[in-house]
């Protein structure tokens, strides 16, 4: 009797669905990250240099570690304490505030290239503080910064395939259950692939043309 | 929260995961290695302009970079096993790596290239240098200094990325041991502290001794 099947529409609209799922990820722990990222950001450079370097250290434990790492540990703190969170939740958290370590470092950079000059005479043209940094000196630097924030995002998006490890079925582990299923992993690993690829191509290279772009002015 | 923090048996499992901790040096090490070899042809073929050399490059470093390092891995544990290229997990693990490596750091190289001006190579071959004696002489010992940085937050990331080796199964790097100790005690918020806490020093130990290089080798 012939028990093994091939790979058919199903299977490919199983993988679309693990892709919507990574898609998904992606979203809420970038806006988590980006949320963060901007406050931890600002305060970074607007306060005095113990506050700002304290903020540097804790921050950097998140970049030093293994995300996977982290995963893990959050996770069980999730069962520790009893939180019961879905694990969805526990991933986007977990890389969002991954994300919001690299972010940090971005909004402090794009901070850094708006000239001091241009924020003095916007508070001495009477601008409040908030105005000044609302109209001034964020529209300056997200134009600066908009490149990286686009790597991040894709680097937050291939970050997601690890939290299969936790129990989320994402595009990665999605391919694994249809592997399990039709037997051929090269032939689906390579779909799977090029999903991922369709997904982070187009976008890097907007991001390298807006980088050239925006960097010649 | 009634849960008892169990620390004991992780002192005593230290040692064990100290000796997982080399491995996973041992294996970022080598994967940095034959990356930044990889690289410096990829780089090389990518500026050569020719078809042959520029397309298969191209498509390596366009891979690297617009996939997940898992999933590189798992193509070559799982992906060429079916057909009877059979990789160890650890072999798996340090070519995903070394894959991943070689394309970052090609593009990086590709930036250090330029930075190196064309005169500076014209000058050395009127001085009698051959092609490849102005290449290993001559430019790369200039752009190695222009990528230093980015080379040392590259290996940052080819530290941190070994620990993806247990999803395929290896078991004597720092978290595969982690894990096995895990999957005996239960402990799993104990140990996988100690872990991330030894990743850490790992990390900051090499950016502060590449810190230390640089300003040793980089000062005029």
């Amino acid at each position: 009797m012939y028990f093994g099947g091939s790979f058919s529409w199903g299977d490919f609209e199983f993988l679309l669905y693990g892709a919507a799922t990574t898609i998904a990820i992606t979203l809420v722990s970038i806006l988590i990250g980006t949320c963060l990222g901007v406050l931890f950001g600002l305060i970074r450079s607007g306060s005095p240099w113990w506050i700002s370097n304290s903020l540097g250290a804790v921050l950097d434990v998140f970049r030093s570690v293994p995300l996977l790492i982290q995963l893990v540990l959050f996770n069980s703190f999730n069962s520790m304490f009893k939180l019961n969170w879905p694990t969805f939740a526990v991933g986007c958290i977990c890389l969002g505030v991954y994300a919001s370590a690299f972010c940090t470092e971005i909004v402090r950079s794009g901070v850094g290239a708006v000239p001091q000059t241009t924020r003095r005479a916007a508070r001495s043209l009477g601008l409040s503080w908030l105005q000044e940094l609302t109209s001034i000196t964020l529209p300056i630097a997200t134009r600066v910064v908009f490149p990286s924030w686009i790597g991040l995002t894709l680097g937050v998006m291939k970050d997601t395939a690890l939290v299969l490890w936790i129990g989320i079925v994402e595009l990665l582990r999605s391919s694994q259950i249809v592997t399990s299923r039709v037997q051929e992993p090269l032939l689906i690993l390579f779909i799977t692939g090029l999903i991922y690829f369709l997904m982070s191509f187009p976008i890097a290279r907007l991001g390298n043309q807006l980088e050239k772009k925006w960097g010649m002015q | 929260m009634d849960y008892h923090f169990q620390w004991r048996p992780v002192l005593h499992s230290l040692p064990d995961m100290l000796w997982g901790a080399l491995v996973t040096i041992e294996i970022a090490g080598l994967a940095m290695l034959l990356g930044t070899i990889f690289a410096v042809f990829l780089a090389l073929g990518k500026r050569s302009g020719e078809k042959y050399l520029a397309w298969p490059a191209d498509v390596w470093i366009e891979t690297a970079r617009n996939t997940p390092a898992l999933f590189q891995i798992y193509m070559l544990y799982f992906g060429l096993g079916s057909v009877g290229l059979q990789f160890s997990s650890y072999a798996a693990l340090l070519l995903g790596i070394t894959f991943n490596n070689a394309g970052y750091l090609a593009e990086t190289f590709r930036g250090g290239f330029s930075a190196v001006p064309e005169t500076q190579t014209r000058a050395a071959r009127s001085l009698g240098m051959g092609a490849a004696q102005t290449m290993w002489h001559i430019v790369i010992p200039q752009m190695l200094r222009a990528v230093f940085h980015a080379m040392t937050n590259q290996m940052v990331w080819s530290i941190l990325m070994s620990s993806l080796g247990i999803i395929v199964g290896l078991t004597t790097d720092l978290t595969g041991v982690t894990q096995k100790l895990n999957v005996v005690t239960y402990r799993t918020f104990e140990y996988f502290f100690v872990a991330a806490c030894l990743y850490y020093i790992i990390s900051k130990t090499f950016t502060l001794s590449a810190r230390i290089v640089a300003w040793r080798l980089f000062r005029y």
